[in-house]
Order: structure tokens, then sequence, then C-alpha cells
């Protein structure tokens, strides 16, 4: 196939032709969305089954949405409504999916490294919609998508990534793929969340834990949700966390005058990010999930369409 | 498989003296030019509209709206092929309710090209009237689609292929008929 994959797992085994071609096969499907009739029928007769081990709300509409604006349908399988909580295995729970034969799966799963696993024991496509700490592929590239529109191209800028890094597979995704683009990545945020071993995941990428050095001279700004879970005494109080690296207007000031803002989203307004910031002009929230779909309809109608391989080309009609 | 070159089928002069009668007939059969617009199919339909619209504009001083469209996620074909071919943007820069709209496509075949394009124009809106303009129509319709206008009919074998080529995309202007041989 062009894209030259069988499975999404993540960003770090992509080249960066690979990101251009996915890139730009999102423009047509941008574009899309801004018409009246917006469902499709080119994956019509597919399925895809959206298995997610892990409550998540944007991903899972994002890629049950992309699925049926193609055509095709969905099976969706919740955690919490699951066997998994009367103690099924992953493998058992995927291999059930897998024979009412879906065209493709795509995975959520709270430990890194599961859509791998799934992947070399299914003969389907598999896409990871977010595995632990690890990475978080379809987020990056729409993040990748929405900056490349608003700045004309990532090669050169300066992005500083803003919040719990060490927790974060968005960043790590991210780090992935804005440094084959030659991007300076700046990681910020309370010393135990961003450890030295960070700095060796790409070149370029550097640690400062002053969030008004950090912000001086950015082109994009990464706010990352703070998980409330993480922050307490003694370590850390939200309190501190605010006083210290929310983003406000202020800071924002010292980013350039056109800084893009982005935000994975849940947002949690008042804790890591000002809502002045998250509804000012500079945000691109919105866009991101509008810009998700499209990367999600792009990648289903290449990974799941189309014959084997193998298959005798067509002659052109 | 070789591909041999049967014959030349039209000179670059003779698709400039085409392209001419097409336009006339455009505007000569479509009862005025107000809600008229051209809708180039990729890929060789796109130069070949753009052509159409400034012969009109040449003739007659009206600019004529000019489309494109690509119907790529409208093929039927897309579950036997491997790779999945390249989408690429459809732009169509006005509001097709009510227009009166002449698709153009380079060569009228099977029919199935029309009959993707069709549907993809038709999620866009509502226009009021479709018709199709072809360079070339080399016979075997696989569906019930005929051609409003028509640059010039050619008998074909299902083996052969009519390649059209035009200066905006190819080295060369001219269009000549094919033949793969064993």
């Amino acid at each position: 196939m062009l894209l030259g994959l069988q499975h999404l797992l993540g960003i770090e085994t992509l080249t960066r032709e690979q990101i251009t071609f996915i890139l730009d096969q999102a423009k047509p499907f941008q574009e899309l969305q801004r018409n009246p009739l917006k469902k499709l029928a080119t994956l019509r007769g597919k399925t895809v089954a959206i298995a997610f081990f892990e409550s998540s709300t944007r991903t899972r509409i994002s890629f049950t949405t992309a699925a049926s604006r193609l055509g095709a349908d969905t099976m969706n399988l919740q955690a919490e409504a699951s066997s998994l909580k009367k103690g099924e295995s992953l493998l058992d729970t995927v291999r059930t999916l897998d024979a009412m034969r879906p065209d493709a799966i795509v995975i959520r799963h709270s430990s890194s490294g599961a859509p791998e696993f799934v992947s070399q024991r299914l003969e389907i496509p598999v896409l990871n919609a977010g595995d632990g700490t690890h990475e978080h592929p379809t987020q990056a590239l729409l993040d990748a998508l929405t900056i490349r529109d608003r700045k004309g191209s990532l090669e050169g800028l300066n992005i500083t990534i803003l919040g719990d890094i060490l927790h974060s597979r968005v960043a790590r995704s991210n780090i992935q793929l804005l440094s084959k683009f030659g991007t300076r990545i700046t990681l910020c945020g309370p010393a135990m969340w961003i450890p030295r071993e960070l700095e060796s995941l790409a070149p370029n990428v550097r640690r400062s834990f002053s969030v008004e050095d950090a912000l001086s001279g950015a082109d994009v700004v990464l706010v990352l949700r703070v998980q409330t879970e993480r922050i307490h005494e003694p370590s850390l109080a939200p309190e501190e966390y605010i006083l210290c690296y929310q983003l406000t207007p202020a800071r924002l000031r010292l980013a350039k005058p056109d800084a893009l803002v982005l935000h994975p989203g849940p947002m949690i307004r008042g804790l890591e990010i000002d809502p002045a910031v998250a509804d000012g002009a500079q945000s691109a929230v919105l866009e991101q999930v509008t810009n998700g779909l499209a990367i999600r309809m792009a990648l289903l109608y290449h990974l799941v369409g189309g014959a084997p391989p193998d298959a005798p080309h067509p002659a052109k009609g | 498989m070789k591909v041999v070159e049967k014959r030349q089928l039209l000179s670059a002069e003779e698709i400039g003296r085409t392209l001419q009668r097409l336009a006339h007939e455009i505007v000569e059969k479509s009862g005025g030019t107000k809600d008229l617009a051209l809708i180039g199919v990729r890929r060789r339909g796109v130069p070949l509209s753009q052509r159409l619209a400034k012969i009109i504009h040449t003739f007659s001083g009206i600019e004529i709206p000019v489309g494109v469209l690509d119907i790529t996620l409208y093929r039927d074909d897309l579950s036997t092929v491997a790779p999945q071919p390249v989408v690429q943007s459809t732009e169509i820069p006005f509001d097709v309710d009510g227009r009166d709209l002449v698709l153009i496509d380079d060569v009228l075949y099977t029919g199935r090209t029309v009959r993707a394009a069709m549907n993809g124009l038709f999620d866009l809106g509502r226009p009021r009237r479709v018709r199709l303009c072809v360079l070339i129509d080399r016979g075997h319709r696989e569906l019930p689609i005929e051609a409003s206008f028509i640059g010039r009919g050619v008998q074909t074998s299902d083996t052969e292929i009519v390649e059209v080529r035009l200066n905006e995309i190819d080295p060369e202007e001219r269009v000549v008929l094919v033949d793969r041989v064993p």
C-alpha cells in the first residue's frame, strides 16, 4: 500500500515521508467536513472494531464518527461494560471481537504496548488510540496538522510542551513526530514530571523548569492536562501548580505574538490553562477536534480499504 | 504486456478546434449562461474545463465559474484495488444548488467515472441540471450514461486505451489510441 503500513502503532517507527503523506491525505477529508452531506460510501460493508479498555470520550467518538462518515460500521467495546471486569484477558477479548470479522481494530489500553501485542496476534490492521504512557499517534498527527495549517510548515518551529510530560503519551508521540521535522522542543513543568531521560527521546529536546524561560520565543505552546490524581500534598499542591505553571494571558505574551495554543483535552479550566487563554484568539483547541476526524478518516481509508496487497491491478475505467 | 501506439486520434491543432466547437455548443444549448458552471473531473478534465471557460470568455466576455472534482472516494472499485489511491482535493468555489452544471472529462468509456462524479456532486448540493462533456467517447458503456457534448466518437476494442495528452500535464499535446499486446 501507498502508506507502506499495515498498522498504526506509534509515531516512533514512522518516517518523515509517511507522516507527510498522512497529513497531506487528511486535507481532502478536512474539506469533507464542510459538505452539507458528510457521509460517504467509500468503506461500505467494512466494519471497524473500537475496543477501549480505558475510558475516553473524544477519541472514541472521533474514531466512531470517522468510520461512520466513510460508510463503515463499528462495533464498540467499552471496558466498563465488558467482560474484562469478569476477568477475561486482553487476548481473549480481542480474539472474540476478531471472530465477528471486523476489518480493523482501534485499541486504547492502559498498558503500554497492548496494541502491538494485539497486532502480532491478529491478521487485521490495528490502530493505536492511546496505550499507557507510550504513544497516542493520532493525537500527534492531528496536532501536527493543526500546526502545519496555521504555521505553513513544521520546520524550524519552537515548540513548548507544558505540564506532566512523564505520564503523557500525547507528549511522547508529539516529541517523536515534531523532532523528525527539525523543530526545537522545550519541555516545561515540575521537575518530578520531566526526568532527564526525556531529553534523549529525540534530538533538539531540552528541559526547562521556568515557565517564563520555556515560553519565550515559542511558536506553539502545547498544554497538557494535569491529572488531578497526580497533584496532591506534600509534593505538589494544585495552588502551587497554578502559581508556577498555569498558562495565563500574561505568560502567553512571552511567546511570539502569533503563538498557537494547543490542548489535547479534556481541558481543566483554571488549573493548567486560564479560561481567557483557552477561549482566546490564539487557541486552536476546537480546530484540533475537527482535524482529528480528518486524520482518522485518512488513516482508516488507507489502512482498512482496498484489496490485499497482492491483488491484481485493475484496468483503468 | 507491451503497449504500442496504433494511431493518432487528434493532433494538438484538432484538440484546439474541437474545444472551440464544444465551447460554442455548450453556450448555445444552455439557454443563457446565468447559472452555468463547469466542473472538471480530475485529472485531465481539469485543464479541459479551464480551457473551455477561457474560450467562452473570449467569444462572449462571460466568466463561467469552474470547479474541480476528485472522484476517488466515490469509486466503485476500491475494494478490489491495492494500494488505495491517493485522495485529492475537490475545489468547487461556488454553491452548486440550482446551478446548471457541465461535467468535463477527457474520455467517456464504461461510465463508472461519471457515476462516481455525480455521486460526489450530489453530496455538495442539488444542481438544477447536470450534463456531460467529453473530448473522446470510445464506447463500451457499462452504465446508462451518455454525454451531451462529444468532441469525437471513436470505435475501439476493449484491449485498446485512449490516451489524452495535454500540455498542462503531459510533455506533449495529442490524443492517441494505444493497444496492449502480449
